[in-house]
């Protein structure tokens, strides 16, 4: 049971979603434009967004980026295409998810589920609930905070949940549908441009823009590794 | 098309040598043996009337020396005076007067003089010419019977005759320089016309050649290729239909190209435009799912109905789409190195197979694949197997070496039912191509192995269906390194490695062009 909110221009899909995710248990606000969407975001204060990228008027990344300037609430996005350039923008703007129409209400269900759980416990990894160092960055495992030489890092739920998935085991190398299966709760075969982008927006919010990748370090054909400082 | 390059002797070069070779012999040895005949007859017709005029006035001025009849001093007088005066023209001369016989030189017998010679100079009483030849020196022999009277008063004959025999060498000389002279002429003549006939060559062959050249790049494809055309001859006028061909092929493909193109768009637009109503039906398929259960039966069952065929429509707009992105050229290979034998025991995990299809997967095979279009194939293909043949399905993996070391991998996915109709097996691959007519309905949307074929292509790898043993048996052939691809080229999110910004200042990567 959580509250979603639903920014879709189309009405008959709007309420076909609306009734799907109802069905299931949900409460559903739905908004027909972006501007809407964000006014029902501060007066009902949804769990979750899920946000069709064509929209008229204010485009789906423009809200995308309007809600992520101010909130850290997990984000799926509704495309028409997978490989459209709008995906990886989608994610690399700070989108936690996506999904493809035709969507079945099942399937978005599953999504919207497994990215609240990304701010639950962490079941998959032995957790340290003592605050750990390492160099600049300190991750706290039981506050889910993450602070770089003392200020709190703004990181998105699977951002944080990304970066607790490496750091679990520093020195580790996980292979991208490894964090895929872990984090975003896909098939192995899932989509990996969540990983990558994810890595991304990661490496930024920890001041790694440039230079070399101090924290979260590719391992050429084999994935991800986080070193400990 | 095999390029046929024309032999030496049936190529045209070598026929138009020939033929101005043969042109230039028949020319000179034409010329040369009429010219020979004329100057031939011309310089022996001279020569012999000079010799007879000069005969007949050396005799004049002498006669009256031989005395009235002739004696043998007289005779002898007179053809040693001849022979001496044309010494240098080596004349032998002999005076016959009945049986008197006086030669210009002694004991010269006179075999030139023939028996019939001397029968007609008795007989017709002029002068008499013959020329004889004697091995290969030939001589003029001139027999003058002397006659009395002057003038237009009848002639009678005297009895005496005069004979004269003159060796033609310089003549023959002549003639024979005359031949030599063309055989000389011949030799440069010919060389000359092989020349010609080279250079003709050249110029005619060198537009067939552009002519040759040019229908190739057209066999290969490139449609634009034209002659410059140059003069006005046959062979330009030939480079002037080539282009118009050219043009007006040109044309109707890039009409065909345009309307092709349209129709895939149509394809892709149509599938586009069903998703929205699609995506409003598919969001409460099971909504209605659970309703079915208060509904009245005939109601249920009509819900169900609307319900399930939502479901196939999704996925037969989802393979259309799929489709069309592989016509429009945009299908693209997200690649990443994973392990094949892991990757094909998700792919049957997933989708529950794994009771159902034997698996004989080798410990590790890395290889450098999309994941998401090997999961396609590894389900369409054993998906088809367990729909259209019969348990078992067996799914082998293995890894071996193309020709030339290259790593490869080698599915198989094999099923135990009645195979594929040999009259099936080509168009297998075919969009919508049900083999059988029994099956009109099924699961899969009929795409399924026409996107298989489009996905293994993708990878530069082979796929082929062919009946075994046991059933049909599909075999996908894959590069483990496609294009030449290691590890390094492994495109993560690493742009931090590379020294590239990972982000810039409002979080659009540059990874949006991917």
């Amino acid at each position: 049971m959580s509250d979603v909110l639903l920014i879709e221009d189309d009405p008959a899909v709007r309420q076909g979603v609306t009734w799907g995710l109802r069905h299931r248990g949900h409460r559903v606000t739905a908004a027909a434009t972006g501007e809407e969407g964000l006014a029902a975001l501060r007066s009902h204060r949804p769990d979750v967004a899920v946000l069709d990228l064509m929209l008229p008027g204010m485009t789906g990344l423009d809200v995308l980026k309007r809600i992520r300037d101010r909130d850290q609430l997990p984000i799926i996005i509704v495309t028409a295409r997978g490989d459209d350039v709008d995906v990886v923008l989608g994610l690399e703007t700070g989108a936690d998810d996506y999904v493809i129409k035709p969507v079945q209400a099942g399937v978005l269900e599953a999504r919207i589920r497994a990215v609240l759980r990304r701010f639950g416990p962490e079941a998959a990894v032995p957790a340290h609930l003592r605050p750990r160092s390492y160099g600049e960055l300190t991750i706290d495992r039981a506050a889910y905070t993450v602070t770089r030489n003392g200020e709190p890092v703004p990181l998105g739920p699977s951002e944080l949940r990304l970066l607790l998935a490496l750091s679990a085991a520093p020195g580790q190398v996980l292979s991208r549908q490894q964090l895929l299966e872990q984090v975003w709760e896909h098939s192995y075969h899932g989509d990996v441009r969540l990983v990558d982008a994810c890595v991304k927006r990661l490496r930024g919010k920890l001041g790694e823009t440039s230079g070399g990748a101090r924290y979260v370090e590719t391992v050429r054909g084999f994935g991800y590794r986080f070193r400990a400082g | 098309m095999k390029a046929r390059i024309p032999g030496v002797v049936g190529g045209l070069r070598f026929r138009l040598v020939v033929g101005f070779a043969l042109v230039a012999v028949v020319g000179v040895l034409g010329t040369g043996a009429l010219t020979f005949r004329e100057a031939r007859v011309g310089v022996l017709q001279q020569s012999q009337d000079m010799v007879v005029d000069q005969f007949r006035d050396s005799v004049d001025a002498q006669i009256p020396a031989a005395g009235t009849p002739p004696q043998r001093d007289g005779l002898a007088a007179v053809v040693t005076d001849l022979a001496t005066t044309h010494s240098s023209q080596h004349w032998r001369v002999l005076a016959t007067y009945r049986d008197l016989r006086v030669t210009s030189q002694p004991g010269d017998s006179f075999p030139e003089v023939t028996a019939a010679l001397r029968r007609s100079v008795d007989t017709r009483s002029v002068a008499v010419f013959q020329r004889v030849r004697s091995g290969s020196a030939s001589a003029l022999v001139v027999g003058l019977p002397v006659t009395y009277g002057y003038g237009t008063v009848a002639q009678s004959s005297s009895g005496l005759a005069f004979y004269l025999v003159v060796p033609q060498t310089a003549e023959q000389r002549y003639v024979s320089a005359l031949v030599t002279a063309i055989e000389r002429a011949a030799v440069p003549a010919v060389c000359l016309a092989v020349l010609l006939a080279l250079l003709v060559a050249r110029g005619v062959l060198r537009p067939v050649r552009a002519l040759r050249g040019a229908t190739r790049r057209m066999a290969s494809g490139h449609l634009d290729t034209r002659l410059t055309v140059q003069g006005s001859d046959e062979l330009a006028d030939l480079s002037r239909t080539f282009n118009e061909t050219a043009a007006a092929l040109e044309r109707s493909v890039t009409e065909l190209r345009q309307m092709e193109a349209q129709a895939r768009r149509f394809v892709a637009d149509v599938s586009h435009e069903l998703r929205t109503p699609l995506a409003a039906m598919s969001a409460v398929t099971e909504v209605l799912d659970d309703e079915v259960a208060h509904l009245e039966r005939g109601t249920a069952e009509a819900v169900q109905l609307i319900s399930g065929e939502t479901g196939r429509l999704v996925t037969l707009v989802n393979d259309l789409m799929e489709i069309s992105r592989f016509d429009a050229g945009a299908a693209e290979l997200a690649l990443d190195e994973i392990d094949l034998a892991e990757s094909v025991r998700r792919s049957l995990a997933a989708r529950g197979w794994q009771e159902q299809v034997g698996a004989e997967l080798p410990q590790a095979l890395r290889a450098v694949v999309d994941p998401r279009r090997l999961d396609v194939v590894v389900a369409n293909l054993v998906g088809n197997a367990l729909r259209h043949g019969a348990a078992p399905v067996t799914v082998t993996l293995t890894a071996y070496q193309e020709a030339g070391g290259e790593p490869w991998a080698r599915l198989v996915v094999a099923d135990s039912g009645p195979g594929i109709a040999p009259e099936a097996l080509p168009h297998i691959f075919e969009r919508f191509y049900k083999a059988s007519s029994a099956r009109t309905r099924s699961a899969s949307s009929g795409l399924g192995l026409a996107i298989t074929a489009e996905n293994v292509a993708l990878h530069g790898g082979r796929l082929r269906a062919e009946n075994g043993p046991g059933g049909a048996v599909f075999t996908v052939e894959l590069p483990c390194r496609p294009g030449g691809r290691n590890a390094d080229d492994w495109d993560g999110a690493d742009g931090v490695d590379d020294g590239e910004d990972a982000e810039d200042a409002d979080g659009r990567g540059k990874a949006g062009a991917r």
